[in-house]
């Protein structure tokens, strides 16, 4: 570290510091920071309890509930072509944000929140009830994900309130052979 | 005659950088406290659906490991990309490496993260989960974009 001193005759000294490489070594971690620094979205997750649809272990379910059957039917593109609820086809309505054909899943929602009602709490129908996911094997993973988040709850400001728990999948469709 | 020359003193003009290393420091901190090396892997192969559900959790889970499926289908396990049949012997090394950190944990107390490309074909995501089951993973999680709604 370069000192210099100045002083006249009988003065104090005066003591300067040559700030130069401080600043230099400072811009450079500045730039490191600069360059590292990548922005990611916030990602959540959506856990699931009994994938593929594998045998329940522990005590059985005393409410015994059937699970809901959803099958989501892809196009040649692996987009939603059909999509049921238990057997039923939902009812496609237009999106408010996109005002696209939302494919039924404001439809599903509905039936959910029909079915779970208010019985929410631990030992609710929220809790016991599940969800089967039946896929193409083509159809995009975004579908899947909506499909998931529909049936899991919905949010209403900064609250979310929850609906189903239990989701799983059916046993994987065969590989189209294209 | 002579003339006496008097050396005149410019003046100097001395900047002074006070605030602006103030301002540096103030920059590097900022930095520092926002750079996150994230926990999970992420790949910008791979964007995530949007989920106005998927709130980011308070705290990762104890043991994980990543699995990464882009729309081409391969997947991505610590950095290595393969194609989807190869997925069954890169998990028998997530395994091994397992058992090789202090803790010893066992596949079925890790959880698997799935970060699948939205795009990705659900079947691929599901051959990948059942080869995890056959290494004998347990738990999942589907990783989703959180869409904060603003």
């Amino acid at each position: 570290m370069a000192i210099k001193r100045k002083g006249g005759a009988g003065g104090p000294d005066k003591v300067e510091l040559n700030m130069t490489p401080m600043i230099d070594i400072v811009f450079q971690l500045l730039a490191f920071f600069l360059m590292t620094l990548n922005v990611v979205p916030d990602e959540g997750d959506f856990n699931i309890k009994m994938p593929l649809a594998a045998p329940r272990e522990g005590l059985p379910d005393d409410r015994n509930l059937p699970p809901i059957k959803l099958r989501l039917e892809a196009d040649s593109n692996g987009n939603l072509a059909r999509f049921t609820y238990n057997g039923q086809p939902l009812a496609s309505a237009i999106d408010p944000k996109t005002q696209q054909p939302d494919g039924g899943f404001a439809d599903l929602q509905g039936r959910i929140i029909a079915y779970v009602g208010n019985d929410t709490g631990p030992g609710g129908v929220g809790a016991n009830a599940e969800v089967e996911l039946d896929c193409d094997y083509r159809l995009r993973y975004e579908y899947v994900i909506r499909a998931i988040s529909k049936v899991s709850g919905y949010r209403t400001g900064d609250k979310i309130t929850k609906l189903i728990e239990k989701i799983k999948f059916a046993p994987p469709r065969r590989k189209p052979n294209t | 005659m002579k003339l006496g020359h008097r050396k005149r003193e410019l003046p100097s003009a001395e900047a002074d950088l006070t605030p602006m290393i103030d301002m540096t420091f103030q920059l590097i901190a900022f930095f520092m406290v926002l750079i996150r090396f994230a926990e999970a892997e992420v790949s910008e192969k791979v964007q995530l659906p949007i989920s106005e559900l998927a709130k980011p959790p308070q705290k990762a889970p104890e043991n994980f490991i990543t699995v990464q499926i882009t729309a081409d289908q391969s997947a991505i396990i610590r950095g290595n990309e393969v194609p989807l049949p190869s997925v069954p012997g890169l998990l028998a090394r997530e395994v091994e490496y397992l058992e090789g950190l202090p803790t010893r944990p066992s596949p079925s107390e890790t959880t698997v993260l799935i970060r699948a490309h939205k795009d990705a074909l659900t079947g691929d995501v599901q051959q990948v989960i059942s080869d995890c089951q056959k290494a004998r993973f347990e738990k999942f999680s589907l990783r989703a974009e959180y869409d904060a709604g603003y």
